[in-house]
């Protein structure tokens, strides 16, 4: 048992489209050589702006969609070269929440058919056991056990999301990933999701993959936090140093870009100019050098590196 | 109404639909005979009301036969895309090229005449209608993420298909059922009609219109007969349809 639940080497994704009336084929980068690594019990954030490929490198891991090139391993084993036969009974230790929760359950079964499918496929309970084991779980997320046989439409969007948390828990799996799992309910019930999900964590010994386009969610519940830009992870760290001495540029954009509710706090002004290149032609060299206020000419030739520092921060930057 | 009066016909039925009497031919609508009596002299109005059996047969039996393959076909097609997907749908295009009742009266002159192949053809002449509609529901429906958390959680592609994608396009699936009943019922009329579905002297409503053709001027009530059951019925299964498409749909509601 090693101390790191996953690791990420080089995972790369590149969706093949067919454009225009050529029928010319293209390759949207939407990932483009990640790495990272979780260790066991800890909450990696994974931020960045809509499009930068942050939920594909949650499938990816899950192999929920196919990685281009690149490693997977999780705990030790290498899930890329899996057929998918030898997949399968592993898939029981690495579960996701979905963003959206009015989607993500099926409409046509019961809350106690949702919830205790995973645990039959995986053998982990007997028919007649089933409705005890699914009540224990809603309990522990916050539902009651009398709601089993409900279907889906008859709960609130905070409800559904407890549902997705408890059918992903059903397994009890070691990893969890988290792909915007509050971004789509209200701001009150976002709290309380989040807390849920902390409580669980201690409880069930879970590790997270939390994935969100929202600093303050990413702020309030990681560990260390990893920034993506167009494709590839530009900055991580652990959360105190990230938020209190942003060394990216783009890290520092983004953080400037949240609002204070200090007004005698003085921010400094970190203005992104134009728009988030193509992930189809991104820019050669550093990928954020269009936009970055301290690129050096150097910056658009050669790629900076995604390394580690001397104090353990990672940060793909010419200027560190 | 329809379905039960198919079912209870020898109990409704005044006159057994078969025997004639030939001294009181094409008579018209009287009290013995609510409907008059057609060239046997046999009763309309009991023929009418065994047609409806003989109708219900067919429309059951072909509309199963495409329920089931179109959407089976309709299902894989959707659900692995690629290959499998075009060819299916090619071959489903190919049917539909032709007009329905050409297709079916093709698929008769190889089969030969008679009830089940009637059936037979109309049922396949329907198989591409259910095949494009199972397959358009599961394509928009397999991208959500509720079945992506199926695959997450290792579902095999067979459960995934008929416990996740299937109950959730049943809706347009019971709608196009209805809709295609009322199609069917016309074409197996009509391929009576030209005498390649169901022989005398049994009675079905097409082929009640045919044997009625020379006597049109004379004595038109036994033409009109049959023809008003088959616009009724058909009617019937259209307005059903939409009354369904219109519950059915949530949008809809309220």
């Amino acid at each position: 048992m090693s101390a790191l639940l996953l690791e990420v080497e080089g995972l790369t994704k590149h969706f093949a489209v067919t454009r225009g009336m050529a029928r010319e084929k293209v390759f949207v980068r939407a990932v483009d050589g990640v790495d990272f690594a979780i260790a066991r019990g800890e909450t990696l954030g994974l931020v960045g702006e809509s499009g930068c490929g942050k939920t594909t490198v949650g499938r990816l891991i899950l192999r929920l969609i196919e990685p281009t090139g690149g490693a997977v391993r999780f705990d030790g084993r290498e899930l890329t070269a899996l057929d998918r036969k030898r997949l399968q009974p592993l898939r029981r230790s690495f579960q996701i929440i979905f963003q959206d929760p009015f989607a993500s359950l099926n409409p046509r079964m019961t809350v106690s058919e949702i919830v205790g499918r995973p645990m039959e496929i995986h053998g982990l309970t007997r028919r007649a056991e089933r409705d005890e084991k699914v009540g224990e779980l809603l309990a522990a997320v916050g539902l009651r056990r009398e709601q089993l046989a409900r279907y889906p439409h008859e709960f609130s969007g905070g409800q559904r999301q407890r549902i997705g948390i408890a059918r992903a828990l059903a397994t009890r799996p070691q990893l969890v990933v988290a792909d915007e799992p509050t971004s789509a309910l209200d701001v009150s019930v976002q709290a309380q999701i989040l807390n849920l999900m902390k409580d669980l964590q201690g409880r069930f010994g879970l590790t997270y993959l939390f994935i969100s386009h929202n600093i303050g969610v990413i702020r309030h519940i990681s560990d260390r936090v990893a920034v993506m830009y167009l494709g590839k992870i530009v900055e991580m760290a652990g959360k105190g140093a990230l938020f209190s001495k942003p060394l990216h540029p783009y890290t520092q954009a983004l953080l400037a870009a949240v609002p204070s509710l200090d007004p005698r706090r003085r921010q400094e002004e970190v203005l992104l100019e134009g728009d988030v290149p193509s992930p189809v032609n991104p820019p050669p060299g550093c990928r954020f050098h269009t936009r970055c206020r301290f690129a050096l000419p150097r910056c658009s030739r050669e790629e900076p590196e995604f390394r580690p520092r001397a104090d353990g921060r990672w940060v793909a930057c010419h200027l560190y | 109404m329809f379905v039960l009066v198919a079912l209870l016909a020898p109990l409704l039925a005044p006159y057994d639909p078969n025997e004639g009497e030939l001294g009181q031919r094409l008579k018209p609508p009287s009290a013995e005979h609510w409907l008059g009596t057609d060239a046997l002299g046999r009763d309309i109005l009991s023929r009418v009301i065994y047609g409806a059996q003989v109708s219900l047969q067919i429309q059951l039996v072909a509309v199963l036969i495409a329920l089931v393959l179109g959407t089976l076909l309709g299902m894989f097609g959707g659900y692995y895309g690629g290959v499998t997907d075009n060819l299916i749908m090619r071959f489903m295009d190919i049917l539909l090229a032709f007009p329905g009742i050409f297709l079916a009266i093709a698929i008769i002159a190889v089969l030969g005449p008679g009830l089940l192949n009637l059936m037979l053809a109309a049922g396949i002449y329907s198989v591409p209608q259910f095949a494009r509609i199972v397959r358009g529901s599961i394509l928009s429906l397999k991208e959500k993420e509720f079945v992506e958390a199926a695959r997450a959680a290792g579902e095999s592609d067979a459960a995934i298909l008929f416990r996740y994608l299937l109950p959730n396009s049943m809706a347009p699936i019971i709608i196009q059922t209805t809709l295609r009943m009322a199609t069917v019922l016309l074409t197996a009329s009509g391929l009576s009609f030209l005498g390649l579905g169901v022989q005398p002297p049994r009675a079905e409503w097409g082929a009640m219109l045919s044997t009625a053709r020379p006597y049109l001027i004379t004595a038109p009530h036994v033409a009109t007969f049959p023809g008003l059951a088959i616009m009724l019925v058909v009617m019937g299964f259209n307005l059903f349809g939409d009354g369904l498409r219109d519950s059915l749909d949530p949008r809809l509601k309220d």
